[in-house]
């Protein structure tokens, strides 16, 4: 920049952009990421090779690598996890369809008939999730325990539907903002020429913005699918017996059960895969989601 | 069945247009404010009065306290103790993830065979479900007799001929486990974004700073770094937000303990909720969550804007 003959000598040997030549610098970088990698991974990893071993192996010290892999723990595993897995499924998805049934008109909305108060209302949106669960949580309880209304008793603690509406709340925001920022990326003059043409509202939501989003309502609905799968402080402190997803299920597993390894690690890794799984498959769409849209 | 297309008013005045869409946002706000502005309210509410779920007054009522709650939490050393924890655990954690997921952001960065792969592999940590983190770690990993980690440094000190003799790191240095092992999970969350930030920087940029003869570091210095600014905002304004509510991890794993030196205030509330069935503590633990949580993330924001306006855009 400032000297013109220096830079003008670095240039033949310091610039090769296309072609990076094979370092000893550069093949130690790619070992040691391959190093990091593994690390990070091998918790994931033990627990997988623990799930296939009997008890006594899983045990062992030193450890023990080579063995016969057993299905026994999964076959036991799946027998318990059942009920909890049901819960899971049911808080998960019930949670994410009303999340959706709820976020889809608010996103259509704010993205194409905006006013002036458009910005404040999805700033707003985004700020609960400022609020923390605790503190929340209280009041929730005393509600959830039973309350009278129109003459019924109703009691949503150890319920389903409870654990629904608390992971919807967890997750509207995040469907609001993702869909929207899908929503903003169609183009406008789509909608312009069907208002010409005189369509009604619904059309233009069922008709056009439903369609053309629907790749990102997959990957939105992924993410929020993880996030109620993996919550844990909800469903520890409204759920006892009944409802119980799979958080709870596992975290039993902390004393008493605890010397099961094989067993424990069987029951894990039925929990955890269904989700890795989908993270690893809609992992471009997960950075959005996770940054609410502001890293692409 | 009119002939309703056919004999159809012209399109509809502006008026009656605008009004029913942006109706459509109403469900949605009324929906957030049921579930989270009412009830913050009456968490506030419930912070002024005595109200203990398993030691009910004579007659039941619910005396008014005033700020007595507050004060009871805030002159006490254990609760200061948990307020610490809670700022420690958040802080340490991090520091580790924004330095091990920039590395591991820049290692990723550079072209080499499987990289995909290891990237992908790399995020799993992220999404293992807190709880199982925990009674993974706890046990096949830590546990002084038969874990994995406990067997390794033993076997590695060997090498040194070093004698390590392991310790239940859980009981021994338990909010450092408990870090190292938040870390590990939010370490994915740090590495995903900071690279995509990375990839989004354009190349001719680079190109331009080495037809500049920029050298590696003043590159990075005033090329990579002031483009990399706002994945590293987004990072440390929602990575502080989300770690300030870790739960799951010390509930199945330490319990809080040993004593309290594990406890921060998501737990430290659940305790006051169900296990001491205290309303009014427990509500006023849970607003000063809400305050710390919400003076720390405009810390951040503030910090963060300071420091992007000296790198400019």
């Amino acid at each position: 920049m400032t000297t013109i003959d220096k830079s003008g000598l670095q240039i033949p040997v310091n610039t090769s952009p296309k072609k990076p030549p094979v370092s000893v610098l550069g093949g130690f970088l790619t070992v040691l990421t391959y190093l990091i990698t593994f690390i990070f991974f091998f918790p994931i990893l033990w627990m997988v090779l623990a799930a296939f071993k009997t008890e006594q192996q899983a045990f062992n010290i030193p450890p023990v690598f080579a063995y016969t892999p057993i299905l026994d723990n999964f076959r036991t595993a799946f027998e318990r996890y059942l009920p909890a897995l049901t819960n899971s499924l049911v808080a998960a998805f019930g949670s994410t369809l009303l999340a959706f049934v709820l976020g889809l008109p608010a996103a259509f909305a704010l993205a194409f008939y905006t006013t002036k108060r458009s910005r404040g209302v999805l700033t707003w949106m985004l700020s609960t999730k400022f609020m923390p669960a605790v503190g929340v949580i209280v009041p929730l309880y005393l509600i959830f325990k039973g309350f009278t209304l129109f003459g019924h008793e109703f009691k949503l603690l150890d319920t389903q539907f409870g654990l629904i509406i608390m992971y919807t709340t967890m997750n509207l925001p995040l469907v609001v903002w993702m869909m929207h920022s899908y929503m903003t990326e169609i183009p406008y003059a789509i909608f312009e020429a069907a208002r010409v043409d005189g369509a009604p509202v619904w059309l233009e939501f069922f008709g056009m913005a439903l369609p053309l989003s629907l790749p990102g309502i997959s990957a939105t609905a992924l993410l929020a699918v993880i996030f109620a799968w993996n919550e844990s402080f909800f469903a520890l402190n409204l759920t006892t017996s009944n409802a119980t997803p799979l958080s709870v299920f596992i975290s039993t597993f902390k004393t008493g059960e605890g010397l099961f390894w094989a067993l424990m690690s069987a029951a894990a890794v039925l929990t955890v895969f269904p989700v890795i799984i989908f993270g690893w498959v809609a992992q471009r769409q997960l950075v959005r989601g996770l940054s609410f849209g502001a890293v692409k | 069945m009119t002939a309703v297309p056919l004999t159809s008013t012209p399109p509809r005045p502006k008026q009656g247009f605008k009004l029913t869409p942006s109706a459509l946002i109403w469900p949605a706000l009324l929906y957030l404010i049921m579930t989270t502005q009412v009830p913050f309210f009456l968490t506030v509410w419930y912070s002024f009065f005595r109200w203990n779920l398993q030691a009910p007054t004579a007659d039941g009522s619910h005396p008014f306290v005033g700020f007595d709650n507050y004060v009871n939490l805030l002159t006490d050393p254990l609760n200061l103790r948990v307020i610490l924890n809670t700022l420690i655990l958040t802080g340490g954690t991090l520091i580790i993830t924004l330095v091990l997921g920039a590395s591991l952001a820049l290692l990723l960065n550079r072209p080499f065979a499987g990289r995909a792969l290891l990237r992908t592999i790399l995020i799993s940590s992220f999404l293992v479900m807190p709880v199982v983190t925990a009674v993974v770690w706890k046990n096949m990993l830590l546990n002084p007799l038969f874990g994995f980690f406990s067997w390794f440094v033993v076997e590695f000190g060997k090498i040194f001929h070093l004698v390590i003799t392991p310790v239940d790191y859980l009981s021994a240095h338990p909010l450092a486990t408990i870090i190292v092992m938040v870390s590990w999970e939010w370490t994915p969350f740090a590495m995903l974004i900071l690279l995509t930030g990375l990839q989004s920087l354009p190349d001719d940029q680079i190109e331009a700073a080495r037809l500049d003869g920029a050298n590696n570091w003043q590159e990075f210095r005033y090329v990579v770094l002031p483009h990399w600014t706002q994945a590293l905002e987004v990072v440390i304004l929602l990575e502080t937000i989300n770690v300030l509510q870790v739960y799951g991890e010390i509930y199945a794993s330490t319990s809080g303990g040993p004593g309290i030196a594990t406890t921060n205030l998501p737990f430290s509330v659940y305790q006051r909720l169900l296990q001491e069935g205290n309303v009014g503590v427990g509500s006023a633990a849970g607003v000063i969550a809400v305050i710390l949580t919400n003076v720390l993330a405009i810390f951040m924001l503030r910090l963060i804007n300071r420091n992007t306006q000296v790198g400019g855009h």
